[in-house]
């Protein structure tokens, strides 16, 4: 029953993801730059969910591993290929070795400690990526493609201009179709591609943890560690697994940010960007399968389009009103977008931890669990 | 010997920030329990009273002169200052001295917002897991940032130190040695006793009165205390608040040494958490010792000396991420911290 359940979410995340062109076309988000950071994003929500949603150990550092990440890739496309498979295969391995080292000395404390401790080596590794390694990483300017960079595999055939990243070939910038349908001018990307398969491979690996024994003895460690260390299980190697597997996420989709532009800064690496990773899983839900993919795509849409509307924008919005409401109305919204669209985030994200802890899942749940209660009830006077 | 007693200095006036932050963080800690993501944003608030007071100080009349023109040929204008004109020389000294007024008035400030988060806020998260008082306390470090960042603009203001505090000691000639070898910026000399002053009052407060005694009994047993028939959860709220306007008197004083701007508080907070481990979960006098203690040792690590013989044996310079490995080797080899508790958070 509940394999069937899993099945047919994975088969509708599937479709939801591969047909998000279409989908996310009237909501003005469907061009590929925004789709792609989506998709990315939501990897790296899916993998932190596994450390959090299913442990409850709340890490901060999750940032550095996205940087550690962008570095190697980078370093991949500098010196061997700009086919983006190796690349991102050293990211992942990279960032693995980063988060079992992080993950072995933050995870010798839990709870508050943990996180602190977690915050502070991510903003050593910042601070290393910032100016201590300037050789590896190139400090402030970041990490860049260069034309005369080695690049062993690939023939240096194309002089005089940076080559781009590809997928034996499929130049990941180079969009393959665009139709026009329902008036909506549509473009379909490799690199969106690319990531989205990489997003319902990193969904399904999700679901398999979370129905798997291993699974299991997370969920443990969240709801009583002591009890669960008195039936004669270590929980440190399982804990420790689910970090370095979150941290091995992370180093994915920082990977596939460089794949979208090939180039790493140290700003990646702040443990602020660790805190946005935090913000999407627990706005989406944590600990729910499709929660943290909802949260990244609600954070980087609302990114994108609350901070686009400035004044003119809002002019125009309540522009039936009577002048002086307009203007009031003005004054009243504008702190909250725009640049101000931090101030909407930060406020909505206290909301959600204070009302509604499970995040948006569960405030669907709820309603919908109010409206079918409702229908029942209806049936029920109905037969009365 | 010079160079020494300099690093020292220079490591002293950022690890009173540190200290008096932590001092905050820890009594937070050890009365209510809840780690408080929230304490840089207090800190910058403080700042930012600073810069309130002065701008409010700074409101003028302006009147325009009857002999004087300005290279346009218009009468030049006359600015002054209301207060003057209220209290004619004491509004003149207390514009010279906007930082103290800033102190006087940041105090009930800053308790009154300390009051309004924990009963309006916090307080209703004692029963919740750590993990949910992190997250709502970091929502609303975004949420005070943004404030200040909506009200105040995204650069810093530079705030000015009292005329007669503002040039620098030469400190090498007051303990015998010669001119010009140890020179010290007078404000932090200032900043450094400041907090002295603080936490020797905090301390006092809670050894030799009543009402500190009480804190300090439900502190280790707030249930006991609670059933002798005190109310400690007034007593712990007021800690609250003292601890707020503790971290908002740090940053009133800072202003002079650095423009305050909207994310100093998420700087200082990362490290101040570093210093609150590193000293002892819980434990007041490590969070100050450690404070001291990582202050200096970063001003140490960037002293060319040392950087020199750290390039000799072939290392990058380590004075950005000392204190992250210093708190590193310290959780590893006392994961209790310098100075903390048995029990304290120790599962």
């Amino acid at each position: 029953m509940n394999l069937m359940k899993d099945r047919l979410l994975l088969i509708i995340f599937a479709c939801v993801v591969l047909a998000a062109p279409l989908i996310f076309a009237p909501t003005g988000a469907a061009y590929p730059d925004l789709l792609q950071r989506f998709a990315i994003y939501g990897i790296f929500a899916i993998g932190f969910n596994i450390l959090f949603g299913l442990t409850g150990y709340l890490s901060f550092g999750h940032a550095a591993f996205l940087g550690v990440g962008s570095y190697s890739a980078v370093w991949m496309f500098k010196l061997l290929s700009m086919n983006i498979v190796p690349a991102l295969l050293l990211s992942i391995v990279i960032a693995g070795v980063f988060s079992l080292l992080i993950g072995y000395i933050s995870l010798r404390r839990s709870g508050i400690y943990f996180s602190i401790l977690t915050l502070a080596l991510a903003q050593m590794c910042y601070n290393l990526a910032y100016s201590v390694l300037t050789p590896l990483t190139n400090g402030e300017t970041g990490l860049q493609l260069r034309l005369d960079d080695p690049r062993i595999l690939d023939a240096a055939g194309d002089a005089g201009s940076l080559p781009s990243t590809n997928f034996f070939g499929l130049e990941m910038k180079e969009v393959f179709w665009n139709p026009t349908i329902f008036g909506y001018d549509l473009q379909f990307n490799w690199g969106y591609y690319v990531c989205a398969l990489l997003l319902i491979l990193s969904f399904w690996i999700s679901i398999r943890i979370f129905r798997s024994p291993f699974g299991l003895i997370l969920r443990a460690v969240k709801t009583n560690q002591t009890r669960l260390n008195y039936t004669g299980i270590n929980s440190r190697p399982y804990t420790l697994a689910a970090f370095v597997i979150s941290g091995m996420f992370a180093g994915l989709a920082g990977g596939l940010l460089a794949t979208m532009d090939p180039l790493a800064g140290a700003e990646r690496m702040q443990w602020t960007v660790g805190g946005e990773v935090v913000l999407m899983v627990v706005l989406g839900g944590m600990g729910t399968l499709s929660g943290p993919v909802l949260g990244a795509v609600f954070i980087k849409y609302f990114e994108n389009i609350f901070s686009k509307i400035n004044d003119g924008v809002l002019h125009g919005w309540f522009a039936i009103m009577p002048e002086w409401i307009e203007n009031a109305m003005v004054l009243i919204v504008s702190p909250f977008v725009g640049k101000g669209w931090h101030l909407t985030l930060g406020a909505l994200f206290m909301i959600v931890v204070i009302f509604l802890p499970g995040g948006l899942v569960e405030g669907a749940q709820k309603i919908g669990a109010k409206l079918s209660g409702a229908n029942k009830r209806a049936a029920k006077v109905g037969i009365e | 010997m010079d160079a020494i007693l300099l690093q020292v200095l220079n490591g002293i006036d950022k690890g009173s920030a540190y200290a008096l932050i932590a001092l905050g963080l820890t009594l937070i800690f050890g009365t209510l329990g809840v780690v408080n993501f929230a304490h840089g944003a207090l800190f910058m608030i403080g700042a930012f009273v600073a810069v309130t007071v002065g701008k409010i100080l700074d409101i003028s009349k302006v009147t325009l002169d009857p002999v004087r023109v300005d290279f346009l040929g218009n009468p030049a204008k006359i600015k002054t200052p209301y207060v003057t004109e209220w209290f004619g020389e004491f509004g003149f000294w207390m514009i010279e001295w906007s930082v103290l007024v800033s102190v006087i008035v940041a105090i009930p400030v800053m308790v009154l917002i300390g009051i309004i988060l924990e009963r309006g806020l916090i307080k209703h998260f004692y029963d919740r897991p750590h993990a949910d008082q992190i997250l709502v306390t970091f929502g609303l470090a975004i949420v005070l940032q943004e404030v200040i960042k909506a009200v105040f603009g995204a650069n810093p203001i530079p705030q000015s130190a009292p005329e007669l505090l503002k040039g620098s000691l030469d400190f090498g000639v007051m303990i015998g040695m010669a001119e010009n070898t140890v020179i010290y910026p007078l404000w932090r000399l200032v900043y450094f006793c400041f907090s002295d002053l603080i936490i020797g009052g905090v301390f006092a407060f809670l050894r030799f009165t009543t009402f500190g005694m009480v804190v300090r009994a439900g502190m280790a047993d707030r249930e006991t205390v609670g059933l002798l028939g005190i109310n400690i959860d007034k007593r712990f709220t007021i800690m609250f608040g003292v601890a707020a306007a503790v971290a908002g008197l740090a940053g009133v004083m800072y202003t002079p040494i650095n423009p305050p701007n909207y994310h100093m508080g998420m700087d200082f907070l990362v490290l101040s958490f570093v210093v609150v481990v590193v000293g002892g979960m819980g434990s007041l006098p490590g969070a100050v010792a450690a404070g001291f203690l990582l202050g200096i040792l970063e001003s140490f690590a960037s002293m060319p000396l040392i950087k020199d013989a750290i390039a000799a044996i072939g290392l990058p310079s380590i004075d950005q991420i000392i204190i992250y490995l210093v708190a590193v080797i310290v959780l590893l080899v006392r994961p209790r911290g310098l100075m903390g508790k048995a029990g304290m958070m120790e599962d």
